[in-house]
């Protein structure tokens, strides 16, 4: 039996699993995935940021697409260190696809024209 | 003579509540609206705010704040709404003229027939907590550090301590854990968090960073720059335990100590304040000036920004219908009143004949409450009771109540009975 508390919404439900994956204390679909996710591969979205060349700020914030396994989350900060974009950028463009190999796209999640 | 353009709203403030007000108030039919923002770009804070968990009740997606700022900047230029931008507003009048300066148009005058007041909040400095030892450079609040680390592109320090268990300080761990600094710790003076459980979860435990409750900083040491923080455990009355210092050698200490909602113009005209540091306000989310409206952080801190854009909604409804006339502001009013356990409710005030069919109470409780109930009194006359399994000061609660459960009574008060 473990215990934890879901990140997947602010409610912060209090989770309970038992070792045949039964979840509990979840109100809500994505708790159960969570919880079972996280006994057997823990994933996590990771958002950062990279440098871009335009007049207004000097980093664009990013983000996986999708949750990506937990251990490389380290892996996939590195791998933005490399990345300069160019002005215009559209939120959700691809910046980087299959990030770490991963099958996952690192997407801009801000529109920036200069 | 003076020439003084005016317009139908004006909205202060180009962020979450400013942009979902504004375009609220558009949608109503008020066409000729003006965001003032201080900053380059409309957004606000959220285009600090880069990591997900934004939008879950608003687009039932994880956006990161500049994305949800986004689907709202989007929807503002499809409009004809007229914004300008590093357009600081420096004071208005009851009368609602509205004095701003920038660098294109100088300082400007100009009208305005309603405002709604969409100014955030500010975070508490070392001042404010009278943090003690030396000052020095590295002692940063988490805002200022995420702006550096987020816009500007420098991480702060490498050795960091964390000062509250406010949501920004528990983002920052992780996002600065991320970027290669070491968080040595988070200390919170209250025996409970003040963040979000999921981001205790996501912050700290996954990065094993420890959370020492009932614990602040005693002392802060270095010459020219941060050099260690002393940390000491308090008691039930704040008062440092004896013999608990523990040193931690950092190069910068970070504070998530609080929110204020930040009202200085509204303050200047005398409008009528409330225990929150907002604006008293009444169920259209009217001041005490009529045609000013207040929302957002700028009148409480929210958690969550899906809330403040909800009340800025509201209080976009509220500015078309005061300029149609629409708003009935001479009826009889009800005040509430938080009683046992509840630090604050908004609205201050409600007129009855001004609810369509539901209103909504939201407060803070003043510490963690398990399986209590909320009871609701008209006149000290109970008419509900709902029961809460968890409530925690860091999580704002909204109860919705039908207006035909809501007698008419001077007092509605809000209480919480434990069994």
């Amino acid at each position: 039996m473990k215990e934890f508390v879901c990140i997947e919404c602010p409610k912060g439900c209090r989770l309970t699993i038992d070792d045949n994956l039964n979840v509990t204390g979840n109100t809500c679909i994505r708790g159960k995935t969570y919880a079972i996710n996280e006994v057997t591969c823990p994933k996590r979205i990771v958002t950062s940021t990279v440098v871009v060349n335009s007049k207004i700020v000097s980093r664009m914030p990013v983000m996986t697409e999708h949750e990506i396994p937990k251990e490389k989350m380290f892996d996939i900060i590195k791998a933005l260190d490399e990345v300069r974009l160019e002005v215009p950028v559209k939120c959700r463009d691809v910046v980087i696809e299959n990030v770490c190999g991963t099958g996952v796209n690192i997407i801009a999640t801000r529109s920036l024209d200069k | 003579m003076e020439n003084i353009r005016t317009y139908d709203l004006v909205v202060i403030g180009g962020g979450a509540a400013g942009l979902a007000a504004a375009l609220k108030a558009y949608e109503n039919g008020v066409k000729d609206v003006l965001i003032l923002e201080k900053e380059p770009c409309l957004g606000g804070i959220l285009q600090q705010c880069i990591h997900n968990g934004f939008g879950l009740h608003t687009f039932k997606e994880q956006l990161s704040g500049p994305e949800y700022a986004q689907r709202f900047i989007d929807k503002v230029l499809e409009t004809d709404i007229q914004y300008k931008l590093n357009s600081y507003v420096v004071s208005i009048t009851k009368e609602k003229d509205v004095y701003y300066s920038n660098d294109e148009d100088g300082f400007c005058h100009i009208k305005a027939r309603s405002i709604v007041m969409a100014t955030g909040c500010t975070e508490r400095t070392p001042g404010a907590i009278m943090l003690e030892g030396d000052r020095v450079a590295g002692i940063l609040t988490a805002g200022q550090a995420q702006k550096y680390l987020n816009i500007d592109g420098y991480l702060v320090g490498k050795k960091v301590f964390i000062l509250g268990s406010g949501d920004i300080g528990l983002i920052m761990a992780r996002r600065m854990t991320l970027e290669g600094a070491k968080v040595m710790g988070v200390a919170e003076l209250m025996p409970y968090s003040n963040g979000l459980s999921r981001n205790i979860a996501q912050c700290l435990n996954d990065f094993d960073i420890p959370l020492y409750l009932s614990h602040t900083v005693k002392q802060v040491v270095g010459k020219d720059h941060v050099e260690k923080v002393i940390i000491a455990k308090v008691d039930e009355k704040f008062n440092y335990v004896p013999d608990s210092e523990m040193i931690f050698d950092v190069d910068t200490l970070i504070l998530s100590v609080g929110l204020v909602p930040y009202n200085i113009i509204l303050e200047d005209i005398g409008t009528k304040m409330s225990s929150t540091r907002g604006a008293y306000v009444d169920e259209n989310y009217q001041t005490s000036v009529e045609g000013i409206f207040a929302c957002g952080n700028a009148l409480h801190v929210h958690d969550l920004v899906d809330f403040v854009s909800e009340e800025a909604n509201m209080a976009g409804i509220s500015a078309s219908k005061y300029l149609k006339g629409e708003l009935n502001n001479t009826s009889e009013v009800t005040l509430t009143k938080n009683g046992n356990g509840i630090s604050y409710i908004v609205p201050q005030q409600y007129r009855l004949d001004n609810i369509e069919d539901k209103i909504a109470f939201k407060f803070r409780v003043r510490k963690p409450y398990h399986k209590v109930k909320v009871v609701i009194k008209a006149d000290g006359q109970e008419i509900k009771s709902i029961v809460k399994p968890h409530m925690l000061p860091a999580e704002m609660e909204t109860i919705k109540l039908d207006k035909k459960i809501l007698v008419e009574c001077k007092e509605l008060t809000f209480e919480i009975k434990e069994d």
